[in-house]
């Protein structure tokens, strides 16, 4: 949300009419409603029965998918903030994705600890990481700040080769789940990989969306629209900028330690500077700072270039050729959702939702004023 | 003033949403069981018409150049087979996919394969980090994951991998047979070492010091290959004293090698292993890194660069391998201007050998059955030494002989060694001559 510095609307379950567009805070009384946690968690159940539904439908390759794409979802959530809410920009966050996949490993591989415990201790290691790295990035600004984060992104992965008996250099480290017990012997492992990964992206999005809707999302939006400003209010520029690392970088830590699940490994070719410029791409192409655009963001990131491979094999392309489709369709996508959306495809769905309410918003105020 | 700002809800819906279209992609995918004859749909991936075995490989990205040319090869001879009446009457439909060498596209690539293209088999998958993150995936769905294109040693794990093999010559085997060698030819000699920081130049190490005594080895120097700043090691080297530089890269870090020592003019003779050591692949990356367009040139860089090979030389005529894999070359990638080298013959090779085992498996195989039929060994063919299939063994290729770069072809010094991949194993001459190619260029059942 909050990607233009409109006033805040009334959420979910309002009735949607003009006198409250108009009037924004200055509304009259408006409807009792739950408060914010009731309502994003009620939501978030809602989906989370619908996932469950819909992953028993799916084949294994799309419930394979769906936990990639739920990885990419909360990787590139929380970048999305960092950069739509806060206006700071990260080129690095593959690299807290290294730190929370790696984490996630050397757990399993040593420890044993249980699946939930892996992905809380990857987030806790990703946020210390993003609290370090963020003290130094709150000093920093635009094409610095965006300089020092591609270090990172180039840096932090080459420690794995460096220190082979831990990280097992380029071989990596194995990172084999198995179907819980419970579930039975003939339980299918992507389908679980689907509910773990969805289960936990929702958990971040939750968490998430209430700390949007939160002070300290508004304080956000604040430094990100004027930094003197919000400075001038009494805002601690400083801390909001770490604390938003911190998120970020703990949402990147969990993206990783997910897509170690799905993968059934880490290793340092996969944190490559590709990953972090895909996650920034995901989230532009999204639409930045919101949610929504980074689920979008996410799904073109995992499921386009598969499906054009396919498409393409399927016409008749040799396969050296079909290869190289996704990398082109990927550059076309780029310019055109920047040409058409510069807001990002959650940008260009709202203006479009937003066309499509006029006419009859305008009818209903005709009506009303006659 | 847009539209709706209800985040969490759109969020989770778009979530939602995503998945509901995969949903909708997901209908497409049937499979199709034939019937009649005496050919069946006797495993996934195999009907009556067809057997369709799937592989990653890095088709773009860093590790293209060269190795990009390995699956097209290995189709090409699927394509000749298939015109020649196929396996069984079944046609082979060979399923490349594009990992561009990057183990987490890997796993994406290769549960498409398995989960949604349903493929009989795995096949020549390129890569060890690559392959190391699908192997236990593969495992755990028993399919045949037949002749992985990496030398590691990891292959070789039946109790781990038992549906896991290797095909070409391992490294620590080829290490021994290069080490032995030197061992022999330049007695007392300061010897120094140039790998690749990884499994592939680790395992190269450990072969070759256990047969070069720990007295002659006065240098070992590694290096990461996403670093190409390799001038302090090869300095190292040149401190040292070393008259022979045994170097297990990448052909791409082979080159960097030569032209460092070029630059140091130090010249010791320069051992390669396989991987590191195609004539012509070198020849192009070296005339490219010193940007010197003289025709010639990177011949006259690799000229005298000693190596080992598992197959027969490309430059050797009068092989009648080489001559029918000439004959594949011409009809079915010349066309498509990929050049005649290392890359192609492994691919042509590896193919040969799945041929091989998919006959031995039967008319109607399971995929267990593939597996068996390897387990229980493969006759010699394509590579100059036997194999060493067996239940407890899924290491390919066992032994190499010597040979020198020579106008950029592989002149043959040896004959064919042979040995174990054990610290104490002897390497021994293996006297028995390759057999022949068979005439119609498909292995008998």
């Amino acid at each position: 949300m909050a990607t233009t510095p409109a006033p805040e609307r009334p959420p979910a379950g309002d009735t949607v009419s003009l006198p409250l567009r108009a009037a924004g805070s200055a509304e009259g009384r408006p409807r009792r409603r739950p408060p914010t946690l009731v309502r994003h968690l009620g939501v978030a159940v809602l989906f989370a029965v619908l996932l469950m539904l819909a992953s028993a439908k799916l084949s294994a390759y799309r419930d394979y998918q769906l936990a990639e794409l739920a990885a990419f979802v909360v990787a590139v959530a929380g970048l999305t903030v960092l950069i739509g809410l806060s206006g700071q920009i990260s080129i690095g966050n593959g690299a807290f994705m290294a730190v929370g996949g790696y984490t996630g490993a050397l757990l399993f591989l040593h420890l044993q600890w249980p699946l939930v415990a892996i992905v809380l201790a990857a987030t806790a290691a990703a946020a210390v990481s993003g609290a370090v790295f963020g003290f130094a990035a709150a000093r920093l600004r635009g094409p610095y700040l965006a300089g020092a984060t591609l270090m990172l992104a180039v840096a932090l992965p080459s420690l794995a080769t460096r220190f082979q008996s831990v990280f097992g250099g380029d071989q990596g480290l194995g990172f084999y789940v198995n179907v819980p017990g419970f579930l039975g012997v003939n339980f299918s492992l992507s389908e679980w990989q689907a509910w773990f990964n969805c289960g936990i992206a929702l958990i971040a999005l939750v968490l998430l969306a209430n700390l949007i809707r939160s002070r300290v999302g508004r304080n956000w939006r604040a430094l990100r629209d004027d930094e003197v400003a919000a400075s001038l209010s009494g805002l601690n520029v400083a801390r909001l900028q770490v604390v938003a690392f911190v998120v970020s970088a703990a949402c990147a830590g969990a993206g990783g330690v997910l897509l170690a699940v799905v993968d059934g490994t880490v290793s340092a070719s996969v944190f490559a500077l590709g990953l972090s410029i895909q996650l920034l791409t995901a989230a532009v192409l999204g639409g930045l700072g919101t949610l929504t655009g980074a689920v979008w963001g996410s799904a073109l990131l995992v499921l386009v270039p598969t499906y054009l491979e396919n498409v393409a094999q399927s016409h008749g392309m040799t396969q050296g050729t079909s290869s190289s489709v996704p990398i082109v369709a990927y550059g076309v996508v780029l310019i055109a959702v920047m040409l058409l959306f510069p807001s990002g495809i959650q940008g260009g769905l709202l203006r479009l939702i937003a066309l499509g309410r006029r006419r009859p918003a305008r009818n209903q105020q005709e009506k009303g004023s006659s | 003033m847009i539209g709706s700002h209800r985040t969490p809800l759109a969020a989770v819906a778009g979530l939602a949403v995503a998945s509901m279209l995969l949903a909708a992609c997901s209908s497409s995918t049937s499979s199709s069981g034939g019937k009649g004859g005496a050919l069946t749909a006797s495993a996934p991936g195999i009907t009556a018409k067809t057997i369709t075995i799937g592989s990653h490989q890095p088709l773009t990205g860093i590790a293209a150049p060269g190795y990009d040319e390995i699956a097209p090869s290995s189709n090409a001879y699927f394509q000749y087979v298939n015109a020649h009446g196929g396996i069984y009457g079944r046609k082979i439909v060979y399923k490349y996919l594009n990992d561009q060498y990057n183990p987490s596209i890997t796993s994406t690539v290769v549960h498409q394969l398995i989960l949604q293209d349903n493929v009989y088999a795995i096949f020549n998958g390129l890569g060890t980090p690559t392959h190391l993150a699908v192997a236990q995936f593969i495992n755990a769905e028993h399919l045949p994951d037949m002749f992985v294109a990496s030398g590691c040693e990891c292959w070789n794990d039946p109790a781990k991998y038992p549906d896991t093999f290797g095909w070409q010559l391992d490294y620590i085997r080829e290490g021994k047979i290069l080490g032995s060698y030197i061992e022999q030819h330049f007695k007392g000699e300061k010897i120094g070492f140039f790998f690749q920081d990884d499994e592939f130049g680790q395992d190269g190490v450990k072969g070759l010091s256990d047969e070069i005594p720990k007295s002659q080895i006065v240098s070992e120097q590694s290096y990461d290959p996403t670093n190409i700043k390799i001038a302090p090691q090869v300095a190292a080297l040149k401190a040292s004293g070393a008259k022979v530089v045994v170097s297990f890269s990448v052909p791409a870090f082979t080159a960097l090698l030569k032209l460092n020592m070029l630059g140091l003019k130090y010249s010791p003779q320069l051992v390669v292993s396989d991987v590191g050591s195609d004539p012509i692949t070198l020849a192009g990356l070296l005339a490219s890194f010193a940007k010197n367009k003289t025709a010639g040139f990177g011949n006259s860089l690799t000229q005298g660069i000693i190596t080992d090979g598992y197959l027969p030389s490309l430059g050797d005529a009068s092989n009648s391998w080489i001559s029918l894999f000439t004959k594949i070359y011409d009809q079915y990638l010349k066309p498509k201007n990929i050049p005649f080298d290392g890359n192609v013959l492994y691919g042509l090779s590896v193919g040969y050998t799945f041929v091989q085992a998919m006959l031995k498996a039967g008319r109607n195989p399971t995929r267990q059955d593939l597996i068996n039929a390897v387990n229980s060994g493969l006759p010699q063919g394509v590579a100059v030494a036997p194999f060493a299939y067996s239940s407890s063994d899924h290491n390919g290729i066992t032994g190499a002989y010597i040979a020198t770069i020579k106008n950029g072809a592989l002149v043959a010094d040896t004959g064919v060694f042979v040995t174990d991949d054990s610290a104490t194993g002897a390497v021994t001459t293996y006297t028995t001559p390759q057999p022949a190619a068979p005439a119609s260029g498909i292995p008998s059942p």
